[in-house]
C-alpha cells in the first residue's frame, strides 16, 4: 500500500510509553496533527489484560515465557533479550537492556510507583559536588506534576518532608499484615516509613474505575484503575481526532532538510518490510532514553556526523540506572496465617523513603526501601525451596502441613538507590553489528563505582537488621563485596536515565532546559534521556511532568511562529 | 460494601473459622464454593452488584474476562489434562509412573484435600519439562535424578522405585529430603529431590484444588479492601495506629 501524499504532520512523536503517550496528551488537545510511531503492536489493558486469570487456567501456572520475563500473564511483550535485535557489551561489561515492544511499553507492566522528585534531587552538584545539577528545579516541574497527578491519579499521604514532595493525593489504601509488623520493625529501627505512592486509583475518575483490589496491577487493568499509556494518555489523544497512531513501526532515522532541521522519521513498517518515511514539523522522540540515544546516533549526515543535535558528543553519555539489592527473609510470628484475601493493590501499601544524612555515611545519595511479602497468589515457583525454612524439608503429610502453615510467612525488602553518572557507563553504536531490520545496534560499557557499592551494602545491612528486628532469618548470607554487595546488573533495574541530557552549556548537554535540541530546535526529546542524574525515586512520574512541560512549551513556541 | 456482598459464598470462603480449616472437604463442595468464586463475569447480573456505587460513580463493572473458562476447570475439563488420558510431552510411560508414586509421597491426600495426583501434578511436570524456557540441563537433572531414584531403589530392595512398599520408599526418602542432614553419597540424590520437591509442591498448590486448600482468598473483585483484618493484627501483636506515628528523616531541608 502505497503511502497517500499529504502535508506534514505538525508533530511527529516515536515511542509510545510513559513520554510519547503524555506528549500525544498534550499536543493533541492544544490543537496538533500528531502522528505516534510505536515498534510493537496495539494493547490496551481495558481489552487484553489477562487480570482475574487464575494460576491454573493454564498448564504453566504463570510461568515466565521468552517474550514475557515476568510471566505469562504479565503485560509485557519484549525483554531483556529480544529475537532480532540484538545490542552488544564491550569487555565485561555486565548490562542488560530491556525494551517493551507493544503500544505503551513500560507503562504497561510497571510498578505504579509514582515520585515526585524533591528540590535536592535537581542540584546534586551543588550540595555533595557530584554528578551535575540540572538546569531546571523543582518548581519548574512543580505546575506540571500537579497536572500529572490530577489526571492520572496517585495515592498517598501527604508528610511534609523537604525531599518528598507530597503531590496532590487520592486516599491511600490500609495497610496488610506483613506491612504493619514492618511499620513497627522501622519504628523501632528509626527508618522513616510512610503509605506508598503509587499511580493506582482509590477513587474513579471519569471513565475509570476505582481499584479492586486483586494485586495484579502488573497484568494492566481492565477497568483502567491504574496507569498505562494506551488506556489513560493514547484513548484520550486519539479521540480528538488529531492523532494518528502507527503501530508496528520501527523508527530507523530522524531526517534532516538543508537547512538542519528536522523534517520527519525513516521508518520500517514491520507488517509489509517496507521503508517509509512521515513527514513532521516537529520531531520528539520518546522511545526510551537508549532507544532515543540510539536513533539520534544512527541519524548521521555531514552537517551531523556524531550524530544528530550531537555537537556535544554527550549523546549517550551519562547514562544511569538505579542501584538495586534484595534480601527476604522468614518471620515466624507470621506462620500460621488467619486465611484472607491480602491481595490488595498491586504493589506495596507503605514504603521507606530516603531516610539518612549522606554527611555521616560513606556512600553519596541515597535510596528508598520496596517491600514485599505475605500471601502470594500460588503460581509455578510456589514456595521453592522449603528447606531453607529452618528445620522443614521432607516430604509426606508432615510436609504438607508444613506448606500450609508457613505459606505467607516471608517478607522481602528491595532497595533502589540513586546512581552517580561516570564516565564508565555509557552507550555508543557498534561498529560492525545491526538488527534484523538493518539498524546499527548500541554496545554498551557498564562499570559501578564503590558509590553504588556502598550504598548497595548499606541496603543489604538495613534489610537484614529490619528482618531480625521483625523476629525473622534472611534467606540468604550477607553478599561479599567480591559479589558486589549483592548489586542487580546494569539495566536490570529498568530505570535507565540520560544519554541525551539537558543542560545550559551547549558544550555539555544535548537539550536545553525544553528538552529542546540545542543543534536542531524543532527536535526534542520527552522519555528519560534528558535527565541530568537519577535520584533516590523512579523516574516515571518526573517523565510524564517533564514530557508535559515540552509540549506546553512546543504549544507556546507554534503559536508564536517559533516552530 | 453492602451487606449482601458478604453474604455470598465467595465471602464466606473468605472467614472461615478454625474448624472449617480441618473439616474433610468433599470434591462436590470444593467445586461449588469455586464456581462462586467471582473470577471475572461470574456474579454479573446479580442483585447485590446493582446496588453498588457511589453517587459519583456508575455500578462497578466486573472485568471482561478475556481467558476462556469461567470457572476454574473441573478435573477431565479445561486446559490441565486429565491424568490418564494425554500422551506425556517429555517423560517415558515408566518415567511417569515413577513421578506419580513419588509426587504422592511428597503430597498425600489427607482429609482437606487430594494427593498430588489427584490435582494433576505428574501432567503438570511433564508439561513444565517439554517447554523451551526450560534448560536442557534442567532436562538432563529430572530424567537422570529419576534414574538415580531406581538405581538406589534396586540396590536396595531389588525392584524400581515405583514397585517399592511405602515403607520401602520412606526409608530412602529419608536420606534425600533432609538438605541439612545428608549423609555421604547421597548430595545428588538431596539436590534432585529438592528440586523434584519444588515442582510438587507448585504444581499441587497452583492448582485449583491446591488454592482450595490453601485458602487462598484472592484473584478476586474486592472493592472494599479494609487492610489487614481484625484477628490477624491481633495474633500479630499490630494495629492501624501504627501508621499514627512517624520516624522524621534524618535529612537537611534544603
Amino acid at each position: 500500500m502505497l503511502a497517500r501524499r499529504q502535508a506534514p504532520y505538525d508533530v511527529c512523536i516515536v515511542g509510545s510509553g510513559a513520554g510519547g503517550g503524555m506528549a500525544a496528551y498534550a499536543l493533541t488537545r492544544a490543537g496538533a496533527r500528531v502522528v505516534m510511531l510505536e515498534a510493537g503492536p496495539a494493547w490496551y489493558a481495558s481489552k487484553n489484560s489477562q487480570m482475574l486469570t487464575p494460576a491454573y487456567a493454564t498448564p504453566r501456572r504463570g510461568r515466565a515465557t521468552h517474550t514475557r520475563p515476568f510471566g505469562e500473564f504479565d503485560a509485557c511483550d519484549g525483554g531483556w533479550e529480544i529475537d532480532g535485535e540484538p545490542y552488544t557489551r564491550a569487555g565485561n561489561t555486565r548490562f542488560d537492556w530491556w525494551r517493551g515492544r507493544m503500544l505503551g511499553g513500560r507503562t504497561n507492566h510497571w510498578g505504579r510507583i509514582s515520585l515526585r522528585f524533591g528540590p535536592e534531587d535537581f542540584r546534586g552538584k551543588t550540595r555533595d559536588g557530584l554528578g551535575d545539577d540540572w538546569p531546571i528545579g523543582y518548581q519548574d516541574l512543580a505546575p506540571f506534576y500537579d497536572q500529572v497527578d490530577d489526571l492520572i491519579g496517585v495515592f498517598g499521604s501527604k508528610e511534609g518532608i523537604h525531599n518528598e514532595p507530597d503531590g496532590k493525593f487520592l486516599p491511600p489504601p490500609k495497610p496488610r499484615c506483613y506491612e504493619l509488623l514492618v511499620k513497627k520493625a522501622s519504628d523501632n529501627l528509626k527508618i522513616t516509613c510512610i503509605p506508598a505512592r503509587l499511580s493506582i486509583l482509590t477513587q474513579p475518575k471519569p471513565g475509570r474505575q476505582a481499584c479492586h483490589y486483586c494485586g495484579q496491577c502488573n497484568r494492566g487493568c481492565q477497568v483502567k484503575a491504574n496507569f498505562s499509556s494506551p488506556d489513560v494518555l493514547i484513548a484520550p489523544a486519539l479521540e480528538t481526532g488529531r492523532l494518528t497512531l502507527l503501530t508496528n513501526s520501527m523508527a530507523r532515522e530522524v531526517t534532516i532538510g538543508p537547512d538542519g532541521l528536522a523534517t520527519g522519521v525513516q521508518y520500517i513498517d514491520k507488517e509489509t518490510g517496507e521503508d517509509r518515511h512521515v513527514a513532521a514539523k516537529i520531531v520528539v522522540l520518546a522511545a526510551s532514553a537508549f532507544e532515543s540515544a540510539r536513533l539520534l546516533l544512527n541519524s548521521k549526515s555531514s552537517m551531523f556526523p556524531q550524530g544528530l543535535a550531537n555537537s556535544s558528543g554527550v549523546v549517550g553519555k551519562y547514562i544511569t540506572d538505579t542501584t538495586g539489592s534484595d534480601v527476604s527473609g522468614f518471620i515466624p510470628s507470621m506462620i500460621d496465617h488467619i486465611p484472607h484475601n491480602e491481595d490488595g493493590v498491586g504493589g506495596m501499601h507503605l514504603y521507606m523513603p530516603w531516610w539518612l544524612d549522606n554527611k555521616k555515611l560513606d556512600f553519596p545519595r541515597g535510596y528508598h526501601i520496596e517491600v514485599g511479602g505475605g500471601l502470594y497468589p500460588p503460581g509455578y515457583g510456589f514456595m521453592g525451596g522449603i528447606q531453607r525454612f529452618p528445620g522443614r524439608g521432607g516430604y509426606g503429610a508432615k510436609l504438607k502441613e508444613d506448606y500450609r502453615r508457613y505459606y505467607g510467612a516471608t517478607i522481602g525488602f528491595s532497595g533502589r538507590g540513586e546512581q552517580i553518572p561516570n564516565d564508565k557507563c555509557y552507550t555508543e553504536i557498534d561498529p560492525n553489528v545491526v538488527d534484523k531490520f538493518g539498524i546499527p545496534v548500541l554496545r554498551f560499557h557498564w562499570e559501578w563505582t564503590d558509590n553504588e557499592l556502598n550504598q548497595v551494602k548499606h541496603m543489604q545491612e538495613t534489610f537484614r537488621a529490619l528482618i531480625h528486628e521483625m523476629g525473622g532469618t534472611p534467606f540468604s548470607a550477607m553478599p561479599t563485596k567480591e559479589q558486589g554487595y549483592g548489586i542487580a546488573a546494569g539495566g536490570r533495574i529498568i530505570h535507565e536515565l540520560g544519554g541525551v541530557r539537558m543542560g545550559n552549556d551547549p558544550k555539555s548537554s544535548a537539550l536545553n532546559r525544553n528538552c529542546q535540541a540545542h543543534d536542531v530546535k524543532n527536535l526534542f526529546v520527552a522519555d528519560g534521556g534528558p535527565f541530568v542524574t537519577q535520584a533516590n525515586k523512579n523516574p516515571t512520574w518526573t517523565i510524564l511532568a517533564l514530557s508535559w512541560r515540552t509540549a506546553d512549551y512546543i504549544a507556546q513556541q507554534r503559536k508564536a511562529g517559533a516552530l | 460494601m453492602s451487606d449482601e456482598i458478604d453474604s455470598t459464598a465467595a465471602s464466606d470462603a473468605a472467614s472461615p473459622d478454625a474448624s472449617a480449616a480441618a473439616k474433610p472437604v468433599s470434591r462436590r463442595a470444593a467445586l461449588k464454593v469455586l464456581g462462586t468464586v467471582p473470577v471475572a463475569g461470574a456474579l454479573i447480573g446479580t442483585a447485590a452488584f446493582a446496588q453498588q456505587g457511589t453517587p459519583t460513580q456508575q455500578s462497578p463493572q466486573l472485568p471482561k474476562q478475556t481467558h476462556e473458562t469461567t470457572s476454574p476447570p473441573a478435573e477431565g475439563t479445561g486446559k490441565n489434562p486429565p491424568k490418564n488420558q494425554q500422551k506425556p510431552a517429555f517423560f517415558t510411560a515408566a518415567e511417569l509412573r515413577t513421578v506419580g508414586v513419588l509426587a504422592d509421597d511428597i503430597i498425600p491426600r489427607d482429609g482437606r484435600s487430594g494427593s498430588a495426583t489427584d490435582a494433576g501434578v505428574p501432567a503438570f511436570i511433564d508439561f513444565q519439562m517439554s517447554v523451551p524456557e526450560t534448560s536442557d540441563d534442567l532436562r538432563v537433572a529430572m530424567r537422570g535424578g529419576l534414574a538415580w531414584l531406581n538405581t538406589e531403589s534396586r540396590t536396595r530392595f531389588k525392584k524400581n522405585y515405583a514397585s517399592l512398599t511405602a515403607d520401602q520408599r520412606h526409608q530412602i526418602l529419608d536420606d534425600i529430603a533432609w538438605p541439612d542432614k545428608v549423609k555421604p553419597g547421597f548430595s545428588q540424590g538431596t539436590a534432585f529431590f529438592s528440586r523434584f520437591r519444588d515442582f510438587v509442591g507448585a504444581g499441587f498448590f497452583s492448582s485449583a484444588m491446591g488454592w482450595k486448600d490453601l485458602q487462598y482468598q484472592g484473584n478476586v473483585f474486592n472493592p472494599n479492601w479494609q487492610g489487614c483484618p481484625p484477628e490477624a493484627m491481633q495474633k500479630l501483636g499490630v494495629s492501624f495506629a501504627l501508621m499514627d506515628s512517624r520516624i522524621p528523616p534524618d535529612q537537611p531541608t534544603g
